[in-house]
């Protein structure tokens, strides 16, 4: 009876990774093309050809970006600034309002909850033209608004106006998430910090934080990856050049009046990917305690 | 240090969790605070330990009022159910971590730990993590905790609920012999009565939010002020019939259908002419004897020294503490002799006891 038990079970396993595996195969399809592509002067299928259609043609020629254009290097490190400054942004403020809003009961505590809950479904494409003139009207606060080093100011056409949009647009998720791991830790180590001569700060810092570090972790991943490939916000708040993003670069790409070369797209593409994959392949158990849902125990 | 509280009330919206308690607590006194799930001990320890900030009423260290003092200024130490050990740390960084930040000197705070550690017979485990000890193990560094900072108050928080049974004996008279050694006020909530009447020099019993009895445990035991306190101390619990007492040729007698028990008269006296009472007498009181009120063996479990037995006399049970060598079986027609000067009274309507105020 087991035996059949289990033989049943083997043959649902095999039955899942077989249909799992048909569901996967067109996305990985997609992903050799790029590889293939990045190198080929053309494909046909996932074959390199030549000009004239004979199988071979593999060439470097679409990854020249990287030592013929200058723009690329700038754009991927305002890409990883964006990246960097939301993941600060986000992690700070979540993990402190967080904390607020699973501990402390204050009146419209509910009501804050729940409108942070709308705001993380309302679509931002709507909000665009609206942040517009707020980012036009940060533009004018003197020194803030465009003359900060590094992100430029957090006004109009500046790296930090769009850090500040987006973490906006990050935050009902980023606070929300805290809020759970904060609410899985024991109030009575609370407590015991508290009576042992914390401050609350200090209690927030020195005790509650190192229990949720892989809630922290996942979020910091989270947001990374997300100001690392944002395009829409970057690309309508930033018209200059020098201030623009590695997505909004390869958008330009296509956009060129001239012929689009799309093995060059596919390169650009694969360099935007590199870091995500790269930080993906490390951090992934991080990020799956997201789901997972809070810290481990740890009395 | 003394502890008073004075008129003590919290107030959760509509729902009271403490309400009115006074007490006086003596420099050295170990006080236990007693009562069922959702009676207000913990709330009334996390108001002295300032976790929570009393609605009304006063809280007094020495004569000093602490109401408005955070936990930190207070100087306790508190021991929970859950240990609420700090994970990331070694038992040693859990040890001294109080000391560190009342900025105690590093040889001090080591000597103190070290000395802790030994008193408690923890010093082979302070590089060890919380997560890699034992329930008793962590409830040791718990208690350490407390008291390395070297506290005037000591809380404790239902600490041995979460252990087994044979350590939690070990444990009650450790921590008993460590507070008296020690001479630190201590208050103990507890929702179990052995653990308040073998630890407590008083006990608080706590019901709804309010205060029953505040009295040592012998007196709580033999003068119960409340059917609560009667029904709640003590292990079996009180047996509670339903009498009358009348007065027949100069005796007050216990009445009821086919229940009559003469009674002594200052303990009869108090409660005669009065309808019906409600008569408590513990099952160590009653004894199955040659002649006495007539009943049955309704049910027999024994409980190695003793077989606790339930006998029905007419429409009513009680439970009997007898020699096993009785031997007495399911069936057996048996009678009983009562106590009488060990019998309790209480008005059913007040719950308050008859005798005792």
């Amino acid at each position: 009876m087991e035996d059949r038990l289990g033989m049943g079970g083997r043959w649902r396993v095999a039955i899942l990774l077989l249909i799992l595996t048909i569901l996967t195969v067109p996305i990985l399809i997609g992903y050799v093309w790029i590889l293939i592509s990045t190198f080929s002067q053309r494909t046909y299928g996932l074959i390199p050809v030549d000009a004239s259609g004979q199988v071979g043609g593999l060439t470097l020629r679409n990854w020249s970006f990287l030592w013929e254009d200058p723009n690329i290097w700038k754009v991927t490190l305002n890409s990883l600034i964006l990246a960097i400054g939301l993941t600060i942004g986000v992690v700070l403020v979540s993990s402190m309002a967080g904390y607020v809003l699973s501990r402390i009961s204050f009146p419209g505590r509910r009501v804050f909850l729940g409108t942070t809950l709308v705001l993380h479904a309302f679509p931002s494409v709507t909000l665009l033209i609206a942040i517009f003139f707020v980012l036009r009207w940060i533009s004018r606060i003197p020194i803030l608004g465009r003359d900060l080093p590094i992100i430029g100011g957090f006004g109009y056409n500046t790296l930090g106006g769009v850090i500040l949009v987006m973490l906006a647009l990050q935050l009902p998720l980023g606070v929300w998430l805290m809020k759970g791991f904060f609410d899985h830790v024991s109030w009575d180590m609370e407590r015991a910090a508290l009576i042992d001569g914390c401050s609350r700060w200090r209690t927030w810092w020195q005790i509650l934080l190192p229990q949720i570090r892989p809630g922290i972790a996942a979020l910091a991943i989270f947001s990374f990856i997300s100001g690392w490939n944002e395009f829409l916000i970057p690309y309508t708040y930033i018209t200059d050049q020098q201030q623009s993003t590695i997505a909004a670069y390869l958008n330009k790409l296509l956009s060129d009046t001239a012929p689009v070369n799309y093995s060059q797209v596919a390169a650009v593409g694969l360099f935007q990917l590199i870091p995500v994959m790269l930080f993906f392949l490390f951090t992934q158990e991080y990020l799956l305690s997201i789901f997972a849902g809070g810290a481990k125990g740890g009395s | 240090m003394k502890v008073k509280l004075e008129n003590l009330t919290k107030r959760w919206g509509p729902v009271y969790a403490a309400r009115d308690i006074n007490l006086d607590i003596n420099d050295g006194e170990f006080v236990a605070f007693l009562g069922p799930s959702g009676c207000g001990k913990t709330t009334t320890l996390l108001l002295i330990a300032g976790i929570y900030k009393p609605t009304a009423g006063r809280i007094l260290f020495d004569d000093r009022v602490m109401n408005q003092v955070p936990p930190k200024n207070r100087n306790i130490g508190m021991v929970f159910q859950s240990y609420a050990l700090y994970p990331h740390m070694t038992v040693y960084e859990n040890l001294v971590f109080p000391m560190k930040l009342k900025r105690v000197p590093p040889a001090e705070m080591k000597a103190r730990a070290q000395r802790v550690a030994e008193m408690l017979g923890i010093s082979q485990l302070l590089d060890r993590r919380p997560g890699q000890l034992s329930g008793g193990q962590q409830q040791r560094v718990a208690l350490g905790r407390a008291l390395t900072k070297q506290p005037d108050l000591l809380l404790f928080d239902e600490p041995l609920s979460n252990l087994d049974a044979r350590l939690r004996l070990s444990m009650r008279a450790e921590i008993k012999r460590l507070q008296m050694d020690l001479g630190v006020t201590a208050i103990y909530v507890t929702h179990d009565q052995v653990e308040a009447m073998t630890m407590a020099d008083r006990v608080a019993v706590m019901k709804d939010g309010r205060l029953q009895a505040y009295c040592p445990p012998n007196e709580l035991y033999d003068r119960p002020r409340t059917l609560f306190i009667a029904g709640f101390v003590g292990n079996p619990p009180m047996n509670f019939i339903e009498v009358e007492i009348v007065l027949r040729d100069g005796v007050y007698h216990a009445q009821r259908a086919g229940f009559d028990l003469p009674l002594l008269a200052e303990r009869g006296g108090q409660a005669a002419g009065r309808g019906p009472v409600i008569l408590g007498i513990r099952p160590e009181d009653v004894m199955i004897a040659e002649e006495g009120i007539a009943g049955e063996v309704y049910v027999v479990e024994p409980l190695g020294r003793d077989d606790l037995i339930d006998v029905r006399l007419g429409d009513v049970h009680v439970h009997v503490l007898a020699d096993p060598n009785r031997r007495c079986k399911v069936g057996d027609r048996v009678h009983l002799r009562f106590n009488t000067q060990k019998i309790q009274l209480f008005d059913p309507k007040t719950e308050q006891s008859l005798l005792w105020t």
